[in-house]
């Protein structure tokens, strides 16, 4: 070995998978999945390609939010065991890049959208990435117990920009879609938090299990699924839902209430003598109950394109 | 003895190899969009681009 390939060694240069993983993959599927209800469930729908098309540059403005997040959250990410393997803090690639790579790609695909769809629809996205980088991750994400409500907002706007890159406006439809979204996210993770030891006090990031107790946590999940089931079913009597939504939706809702009433009637002691059974059952099927609300949205949209129940 | 392929040589072609790729697709959605968006502006002439008054279903159906 010469000193050249030693210092060859030495320099790790990113590949490929690296930048593709500060887009944040995972999330991207829930994007591309409640973006693409929002579109087909609109009355209008654009041209096959342009929805395609439409679909991608929502998915790339949703990573181009998730790269600035890395950006800003780096040094929050080297300290939690769940992030500690991401991209920057792991070294693969430098802050600055993660920088420039979402900044790059937030304007692209702002433009994209407006030249393919409409410039409402790309508006919504440019506000959607702002308020995740800006208002959630730089402002109340470190300095509020409500930040899983505020960052629930930001993962909501998907199905809404879908709607909207459809028919040019926001629409109830529109707005119950997001709010099934943005009531759905503090439940979700409020649980997860409940049984999960989480890391969060290491980096200092506010959590309400923390900052207010747990009992105060177990009332916040049953006040947000009571008022998530009632914008759910609203949602099934709008243009947007059909009998298929209808019917999954009270059927899921009265489920999810259920075990949001059992997590409120426990204590910790109970809590911790099954451990935490309730709270892991409620969890895991929150898990389900995202898709398979929107499942049901794309169902009717499918049935009543076919002539069923139209 | 340096070697002619070295390991840091793969990592850069994937990469390229990568960027590559996504800027073949982004021609394709490029494209894509143009054809569409062309296909869609209707009754429009071509040798200027300018909408014809008459040959506009508002107009022709007054006739």
């Amino acid at each position: 070995m010469t000193d050249v390939t030693t210092a060859m060694d030495d320099a790790y240069e990113a590949q490929f998978g690296d930048y593709f993983a500060l887009l944040k993959p995972r999330v991207m599927t829930l994007v591309v999945f409640t973006a693409l209800v929002g579109m087909l469930v609109a009355p209008v729908l654009p041209h096959p390609f342009v929805t395609l098309s439409a679909i991608l540059f929502i998915a790339v403005g949703g990573g181009a939010s998730g790269a600035l997040n890395m950006w800003w959250d780096a040094d929050i990410d080297a300290v939690m065991k769940r992030t500690r393997k991401r991209p920057i803090p792991s070294g693969r690639v430098t802050g600055q890049e993660a920088l420039a790579i979402g900044l790059a790609l937030s304007g692209f695909s702002v433009a994209m959208l407006g030249l393919a769809t409409n410039w409402a629809a790309a508006a919504l996205l440019a506000f959607t990435i702002f308020f995740y980088v800006v208002v959630y991750s730089m402002w109340l994400k470190r300095s509020t117990p409500q930040n899983i409500v505020i960052g629930g907002a930001a993962g909501a706007f998907p199905p809404m920009i879908g709607w909207v890159a459809a028919t040019g406006s926001v629409s109830l439809e529109s707005v119950l879609m997001f709010s099934l979204i943005f009531l759905w996210t503090p439940p979700h993770f409020w649980a997860l938090a409940l049984f999960m030891r989480s890391d969060y006090d290491d980096a200092g990031v506010p959590m309400l299990t923390v900052t207010h107790g747990r009992p105060a946590t177990r009332r916040h999940i049953f006040a947000y699924t009571a008022v998530l089931a009632a914008f759910a079913v609203w949602l099934g009597f709008t243009a947007a839902g059909g009998p298929v939504y209808l019917v999954t939706a009270v059927a899921l809702n009265a489920w999810f209430l259920k075990g949001a009433w059992e997590i409120l009637r426990r204590d910790e002691g109970m809590a911790e003598a099954d451990n935490y059974r309730a709270e892991k059952a409620f969890f895991r099927f929150s898990l389900l109950y995202l898709f398979v609300h929107f499942g049901a949205l794309l169902a009717d949209a499918v049935l009543r394109t076919y002539g069923v129940f139209a | 003895m340096i070697r002619a392929e070295h390991e840091l040589h793969r990592r850069r072609r994937s990469r390229n190899f990568g960027v590559g790729l996504v800027l073949v697709a982004l021609i394709g959605v490029v494209f894509g969009l143009t054809v569409v968006k062309v296909r869609q502006l209707g009754e429009m002439q071509a040798f200027d681009s300018v909408v014809r008054p008459e040959i506009l279903p508002g107009e022709r159906d007054e006739k």
